[in-house]
């Protein structure tokens, strides 16, 4: 279909419009600064909610994490596995604390229903790897956030 | 040119030929970089800045890359073809360069040295007609790479040349009316004399002034010819994927792209010589001259260096002007391209030589 456009005479030589056209290229060129960062040695800074790289909390060493299973029930990629076990003093904790992270969609609603603010989600975003999918426990708590 | 040639003309021409070779292959590393870096400031990013200095060496590792990749034709081209037509595409590009004067001449004992490789006594039809050869390289890579993209971009780009070969040789046809040769020595030549003296500045007689209509005319042919957007149709990533170079790779794609670049070399270098006094001195520049005490006949080497530059200069300019349009300027639609070089282009053409026909017989001009 045709649309009808009010063009004007002048518009209709095109010549004008080029050099207009021109001249605005050129102030980019001149007088704007690259938007673009130098990504390795430059990095956006991100705001403190953004949701990263998954972490468990731990406080002197032991992880916060009660195996309440709160947070495999309400993640919606069920990319959480949890095998909860006994510690001698009677507390519960788990034995195996598995994301499969190529499930899990950083909706963060593991964090949220944490009574515990054991799982966490830190601001790191660089998790391209070649062969760690499935995140155990150990790695899982390095402490990686600062939350 | 006299039949007879010496020692020393056959040094000197090959000296001029070695020069002109040289300096056009080294156009194409630094016009990818200039391309690359200038469409990234126009568009407000980096570019390629990692490699040597602002990024310069990038084209060099770029050809090591295209020199050292796998070089082997997929099964359902025609491989004779196929492997000819990147030559075909490069070497006119190249032959066209010959008829093209960069200086003007240097005394040499009794030899007097032209700084063009041939003056030939038909340069302007020698050139247009070895541009128009560039199209068989991209039809004959087009049809033997056989697939259906790249055949639409070499009917694309037959249509596109031939319709604005016309409308070009139209708008010179001007230039030649005034000048009244089609020898590109006298052409530029002739463009010394002063036109209009405005008290201290004198408007030289640059073919630009006396034909407007006719540069803006050859101008927008150029970028047709070449396959520049705005008219880059037979390329045309986003429609045809990339037209007549998609099953090229390595070198031979190379050679296509070495093709498109000293194409818009020659390209500016002819609208510099017809249409902006060639290697007329640059405004100032004569003034320069005279002030630094190295005229007259013994400090030829100083006019012949600065006409050099001169002519440098400007043809500096039209390539980062085809650089500058082509991120300014989106790609025409198929039909607009022929609407303005059918309907607008060549009936503009032909009034452009009646008008200066008309200021002939009138004794303006």
């Amino acid at each position: 279909m045709l649309v009808k456009r009010d063009v004007k005479a002048l518009q209709n030589i095109y010549l004008i419009e080029v050099l207009k056209g021109l001249a605005i290229t050129m102030k980019h060129m001149l007088f704007s600064k690259a938007v673009t960062i130098q990504y390795p040695e430059e990095r956006r800074n991100y705001s403190d909610r953004y949701r990263g790289m998954h972490y468990i909390k731990a406080t002197n060493g032991v992880e916060n994490c009660t195996a309440c299973m709160l947070c495999p029930t309400v993640c919606p990629a069920e990319c959480i596995h949890i095998v909860a076990g006994e510690r001698p003093d009677k507390e519960k904790y788990p034995v195996k604390f598995e994301i499969d992270i190529l499930r899990c969609c950083f909706c963060g609603m593991c964090e949220e229903a944490c009574p515990k603010d054991a799982i966490k989600l830190s601001k790191i975003y660089e998790m391209s790897t070649s062969k760690r999918v499935v995140y155990d426990k150990d790695y899982l708590l390095e402490q990686r956030g600062h939350k | 040119m006299n039949a007879e040639l010496d020692t020393f003309d056959l040094i000197a021409m090959g000296l001029k030929i070695a020069v002109v070779v040289v300096m056009l292959l080294q156009v194409v590393p630094i016009m990818v970089w200039v391309e690359r870096r200038g469409s990234a400031l126009l568009q407000n990013r980096l570019g390629p800045n990692r490699i040597g200095p602002l990024g310069l060496f990038q084209s060099l590792v770029d050809a090591v890359k295209m020199m050292t990749k796998e070089d082997r034709a997929t099964g359902h081209v025609n491989p004779f073809y196929y492997r000819l037509a990147p030559l075909v595409s490069l070497l006119p590009a190249f032959l066209t360069f010959a008829a093209i004067p960069f200086a003007s001449h240097i005394t040499m004992g009794d030899k007097t040295v032209q700084f063009q490789i041939a003056d030939l006594n038909v340069g302007l039809l020698y050139i247009l007609s070895v541009t128009s050869l560039s199209v068989y390289g991209i039809i004959m890579g087009s049809w033997a790479s056989n697939n259906k993209y790249s055949m639409l971009g070499g009917l694309r780009s037959t249509a596109q040349m031939i319709s604005y070969e016309l409308s070009m040789g139209l708008a010179i046809i001007g230039i030649v009316m005034i000048f009244g040769s089609i020898q590109m020595g006298d052409i530029a030549t002739a463009q010394g004399a002063t036109l209009i003296q405005l008290g201290p500045i004198a408007i030289p007689k640059w073919g630009v002034f006396l034909q407007p209509l006719g540069f803006i005319i050859f101008l927008i042919c150029t970028y047709a010819e070449t396959n520049r957007l705005p008219f880059d149709l037979p390329e045309g990533e986003s429609e045809i994927v990339a037209g007549y170079h998609l099953e090229y790779y390595s070198m031979m794609f190379g050679m296509f792209m070495m093709a498109e670049y000293i194409n818009m070399t020659v390209a500016s270098a002819f609208v510099t010589t017809l249409y902006f006094g060639g290697w007329q001195l640059l405004p100032g520049m004569t003034f320069l001259l005279t002030h630094s005490g190295l005229e007259g006949m013994n400090f030829e080497w100083a006019r012949v260096a600065l006409e050099a530059i001169s002519f440098v200069l400007k043809v500096a300019f039209f390539m980062w002007l085809f650089v500058w349009v082509r991120w300014t300027i989106p790609r025409f639609r198929y039909d607009q391209v022929m609407h303005l070089g059918w309907k607008v282009l060549l009936p503009l053409s032909l009034l452009n030589i009646l008008i200066t026909g008309f200021l002939i017989y009138l004794k303006v001009l």
